[in-house]
């Protein structure tokens, strides 16, 4: 029986090589949170392979333009997919050379178009994405789904972020961080994620973006401690084995 | 301008390189009714005349509201002119919907100049006959902006075009260099002052022109007539007419303004009725 599909359709078996249906080579949780100046954002540098910690050294934050910082979590081809997608938007910007430029919320709003556009193609992008930024003095922080579920708020975190990060940023965070504060907050954040989250990497780099620009720090890990008592001999006291 | 053998088509050069037929569309709008517009630093005043065809019919509409920021006002073809608003309006929105932001005024009037364009340079079209006004704001502030039918577009302080528009235009190249720190009121009054102009002698009434003002906080909207014939009546009180007759003038212009569907003749001094 003939598939009913159309031609150009993405349903059906043999179209599913052509669309996403899984991930392959995936970021873990994006943090960030707005302080006195701008935005602050934490990502490791890793990209797993399914369970394997195989890539050390992949850079999940991106400046956008002069206004703009984004985060990815998720499938990494896919994010250097949309970081073609704004850079070419942020060229066809720059090259009206008019004094007017596109700040966070409206690069917020064009991916929040383009993952929901992609969603209902069936063909996600899979990433959740963070943008964060100010123009004007207005600072934005904002997160975009792969089904194109998107909020702003003050602190946002992405997968295993959002459960263990943003707890402690609920009760931690405030206005008008300092940048110190907010670097402390979010590693405490990156920490707690180090510990409990098996696809975290000890190599993180923080980003801040202000009125001045974006920087991002160099590649760098935190202190651990494991010397917890009940970590020897975890097996003394243990009833029967499996 | 006389007929020649260059000019049965657009895409058919003169041997002095002149395109006649994108010049005969800018005669169009030189036979369509006025239209002004000035700017402040924070501002953007239109106005425009409205004349009805007949006693019976309503006068046709020659300022759109593009988006809550822009706003246009035609002269020339009044159908070409709609189906640009139409065409910007779709724009906007658009982009609205896209970034959650509003269209830069600049970058529209580029996009609307290129429209024309194309229509300039294809053998099965003609160039639209209508000049645009577009007034609206963006990050670097109020501007105005005239679009011509040749696809060319220039930014002013203050502009008039359609017939008899040269007399608003000295009234405003006497002026402008003082709009740019005007307050909204006195720019709308400028505006009226300058279609006054235009009508050469013609009394100057709510009904035969339309007024709309687009600023910073200040959505693009029409006034709308009443508010109108009081900026009119504050300057009118001065003219030749003595004290009981400007009374009467007054009230009737009123009445006027207040039952007008447009259909209203010109009266002067006419005995109201209820």
């Amino acid at each position: 029986m003939a598939s009913k599909q159309p031609e150009n359709s993405l349903l059906g078996p043999e179209a599913d090589s052509q669309r996403t249906l899984y991930p392959n080579v995936t970021g873990t949780s994006v943090v960030a949170l707005k302080y006195k100046d701008g935005i602050l954002m934490a990502a490791d540098m890793g990209g797993s392979y399914g369970s394997t910690l195989r890539y050390k050294n992949v850079e999940r934050m991106k400046a956008i333009g002069k206004h703009s910082l984004l985060g990815a979590s998720g499938e990494i081809s896919d994010f250097q997919e949309i970081l073609r997608y704004l850079d070419d938007l942020i060229l066809y910007d720059n090259m009206w050379d008019d004094g007017n430029s596109l700040g966070p919320k409206e690069v917020h709003n064009y991916l929040t178009r383009l993952m929901y556009n992609r969603r209902n193609k069936f063909n996600p992008l899979w990433n959740s994405l963070v943008l964060g930024g100010i123009k004007n003095g207005e600072k934005y922080l904002g997160t975009v789904s792969m089904i194109g579920v998107n909020f702003e708020d003050d602190h946002v975190a992405t997968g295993f972020g959002n459960h263990l990060a943003r707890p402690i940023l609920r009760q931690e965070w405030h206005e008008n961080l300092s940048f110190e504060d907010g670097v402390r907050l979010l590693e405490k954040c990156m920490r707690v994620l180090l510990y409990r989250d098996r696809s975290a990497i000890n190599k993180l780099q923080i980003a801040k973006i202000t009125e001045e620009g974006m920087t991002i720090s160099q590649p760098y890990s935190l202190k651990t401690y494991w010397e917890f008592s009940a970590f020897e001999n975890p097996t003394q006291g243990a009833v029967g084995s499996w | 301008m006389f007929r020649n053998q260059y000019d049965t088509d657009v895409t058919t050069w003169s041997p002095a390189g002149r395109l006649f037929q994108v010049e005969y569309a800018m005669e169009a709008v030189k036979q369509g009714s006025a239209a002004i517009g000035l700017r402040s630093k924070t501002h953007v005043v239109l106005g425009c005349v409205n004349k009805a065809n007949s006693e019976l019919s309503s006068h046709q509409k020659k300022i759109f509201k593009v988006d809550d920021h822009i706003g246009v006002a035609i002269a020339g073809l009044t159908a070409d002119g709609r189906v640009l608003s139409r065409y910007m309006r779709n724009e906007c929105i658009n982009y609205s919907f896209t970034y959650e932001s509003p269209l830069p005024v600049g970058r529209l009037v580029v996009q609307l100049a290129d429209k024309a364009q194309v229509c300039t340079q294809r053998s099965w079209k003609r160039p639209y006959g209508v000049g645009l006004l577009v007034a609206g704001l963006d990050e670097s502030g109020a501007h105005l902006y005239y679009n011509c039918p040749s696809g060319n577009y220039f930014e002013y302080q203050a502009f008039a075009i359609g017939s008899r528009s040269q007399a608003a235009k000295t009234y405003l190249e006497r002026r402008f260099e003082n709009f740019t720190d005007s307050s909204r009121d006195d720019l709308v009054k400028d505006a009226i002052m300058a279609i006054r102009e235009t009508l050469q002698g013609e009394t100057l009434k709510s009904s035969i022109c339309t007024i709309a003002v687009v600023g910073v906080g200040e959505p693009f909207h029409i006034l709308d007539q009443g508010t109108v014939q009081q900026i009119i009546d504050t300057f009118e009180i001065v003219a030749e007419q003595e004290g009981p007759d400007a009374a009467i003038g007054q009230e009737a212009a009123a009445e006027g303004a207040a039952a007008d569907q447009g259909g209203s003749t010109d009266e002067g001094v006419a005995p109201m009725e209820s």
